[in-house]
């Protein structure tokens, strides 16, 4: 393959993405809540289309904070049926985001058709086109920088993850892991789960544009999974996840571009081969992780570390 | 104040009545603990009893009533209880070690965005050793027993260095060595003073382990001192016509006054 600017670009918004989301994504998983980045990805929809019908223009900040706000109700509103309805969370879930997934197609089928605003992109981004739309970082004599418009925001949404993640570390692990002691101690962990939301929604609304939802959602969920295959450290849980991020980027448009050639078919898109690269990635991990497949089916047992010594009845008088 | 819950009582509940789905749990609940005792709450099961504990808590809101700790609304007294909620409450798959989690019983002292340091990591270890598994601090904790698992909470309420402890089913499916050392932790912690509040189970151990019992069915059938509690009538009134149970009652009723 001919190796050019343009693949870096799309390699650098991929990874920023693959990395925002991975964060996040970590915890919801945690939670016990991945669906949740798959809910307010779709539930997002509307906003944008009701910020656009309000604002009449494809301003970014506009769509931003009407798709951010949409995706915090989306967990508001599967709070609330979980508690009043009796409904089962995931149910509650599911509920919630094909409502307002379906309104927002409504909404944009009625009044907003004739415009630039496709659904399809919304699911599938246009990683290809980022760039189409390249910003001036710096400029001299002999070096001219540039990255594409989508690599600063995503950039900006990853650096805004990473502030209310670091700040909040304990708190987010606490309020994750038991949230009843969270409550008693004060730390409002219903506080912390609305953070989380806002970060999924904020992640997701900077992502889809340039990569689609499809794989926002991949990423949320795909890399902390395979984290949590390989170990069980909190600390190395996260780097891990960062790691399979960054390895699905580069490794999906790699083999985007190659892959196809090798097969004798055209080109493939990156941000559906970045979403194939992580599940690859989950694959190698659960097959071959320390707890994986070939493990398991090794056939070797080990040796418990507190065997009593049958042949030395004092081991027993130290337990 | 109300007269009939002056403050020197650690708990004080007064009226409380909690719902599910406009299902009654507790019905006018009314109920003083003393101050310094090791107190039983029991009753069958769906008595509302861990609904009580969490209602004190503010974990679960109240239909009507309220609950006291030492004469205030518990928002204002936070620092002096340590709550022991059940083991299965949590994820024990979830990537912390031991000694990660009796951390936890400091952060209420460290506040918000501080992180844990030497000292806290020291004061989660010597409680680990304090229950006897000082050596598995490093270890994840889905690879603990039953047993250990009830000890890692049990000395994370001992970090949180408390004037009331709260303790639900602190005894629910532990091996007997590890029932023995939770027992005799909670006397040593009632001996310095503390109180002590147990939801517990097994009827075969209530007059052994508790001094102030709280037989507890929806409402409160009868509180008070251990001995003049727990007696045959109060059992049937608690526990109904269960006849499996009423073989427990008199197993359990051959116990009372053992040491």
């Amino acid at each position: 393959m001919n190796w050019t600017a343009n693949d870096l670009h799309i390699i650098l918004v991929g990874t920023l993405c693959a990395l925002a989301c991975a964060l996040p994504g970590t915890f919801l998983l945690l939670r016990r809540m991945s669906m949740m980045g798959d809910a307010i990805s779709h539930a997002v929809l509307p906003g944008l289309a009701i910020a656009f019908l309000i604002s009449g223009s494809r301003a970014s900040w506009w769509m931003f904070f009407g798709a951010a706000i949409a995706g915090v109700l989306t967990a508001l509103f599967t709070q609330w049926i979980t508690r009043f309805g009796k409904v089962e969370r995931g149910a509650a879930m599911g509920i919630v985001f094909t409502t307002l997934f379906a309104i927002g197609l409504i909404l944009i089928k009625q009044s907003a058709d004739h415009v630039d605003l496709d659904p399809a992109c919304v699911l599938y981004g246009a990683l290809e086109y980022t760039p189409l739309d390249l910003v001036t970082l710096f400029e001299t004599a002999e070096h001219l920088i540039q990255v594409p418009r989508a690599a600063l925001v995503i950039a900006a949404t990853l650096l805004f993850n990473i502030l209310i993640i670091a700040l909040f570390f304990k708190e987010f692990t606490l309020a994750s892991f038991d949230p009843s002691l969270a409550k008693t101690q004060g730390f409002r962990p219903m506080l912390m789960h609305y953070l989380l939301m806002t970060m999924v929604a904020v992640t997701t609304v900077a992502s889809f544009e340039a990569v689609g939802s499809i794989i926002v959602i991949a990423m949320l969920i795909v890399p902390p999974a395979t984290a949590f295959l390989l170990t069980r450290r909190l600390p190395i849980l996260i780097a891990t996840s960062l790691i399979v991020a960054v390895l699905s980027a580069l490794l999906g448009h790699l083999s985007s571009q190659a892959l196809p050639h090798l097969l004798g078919l055209p080109e493939t898109t990156s941000s559906g081969m970045m979403a194939t690269a992580t599940g690859v990635l989950f694959l190698l991990a659960w097959v071959f992780g320390p707890e994986g497949l070939m493990r398991q089916n090794s056939g070797e047992l080990k040796k418990p570390e507190h065997l009593i010594d049958l042949d030395e009845p004092k081991a027993l008088e130290k337990h | 104040m109300r007269p009939e819950h002056p403050p020197e009582f650690p708990l004080a509940v007064h009226d409380l009545t909690v719902a599910y789905h406009r299902k009654p749990v507790l019905w006018d609940v009314d109920l003083n603990i003393p101050d310094g005792s090791l107190a039983g709450i029991v009753g069958p099961n769906g008595a509302g009893k861990s609904t009580l504990l969490k209602a004190c808590l503010d974990l679960i809101p109240a239909t009507s009533g309220e609950a006291l700790i030492y004469g205030k609304p518990y928002a204002e007294q936070r620092d002096l209880i340590a709550y022991v909620p059940q083991r299965e409450s949590v994820d024990w798959d979830f990537p912390v070690s031991a000694q990660d989690v009796v951390a936890m019983g400091t952060y209420r002292k460290l506040g918000w965005f501080k992180r844990i340091g030497t000292t806290q990591k020291k004061q989660a270890l010597a409680a680990l050793e304090q229950v006897g598994i000082g050596h598995l601090a490093n270890r994840q904790i889905s690879q603990l027993s039953g047993g250990q698992q009830q000890r890692v909470f049990l000395a994370r309420a001992l970090v949180q260095d408390a004037q009331i402890y709260f303790m639900d089913e602190p005894f629910a499916a532990v091996d007997a060595a590890t029932e023995q050392a939770i027992i005799e932790l909670l006397q040593s912690l009632n001996a310095r003073g503390k109180t002590v509040l147990c939801v517990h189970h097994d009827l075969a151990t209530v007059s052994r382990y508790f001094d102030h019992l709280v037989l507890l069915n929806m409402r409160v059938v009868a509180s008070g001192p251990t001995p003049e509690t727990f007696t045959r009538e109060n059992l049937q009134k608690t526990y109904g016509g269960k006849l499996n149970l009423l073989d427990d009652v008199a197993q359990a009723l051959k116990n009372v006054g053992r040491p």
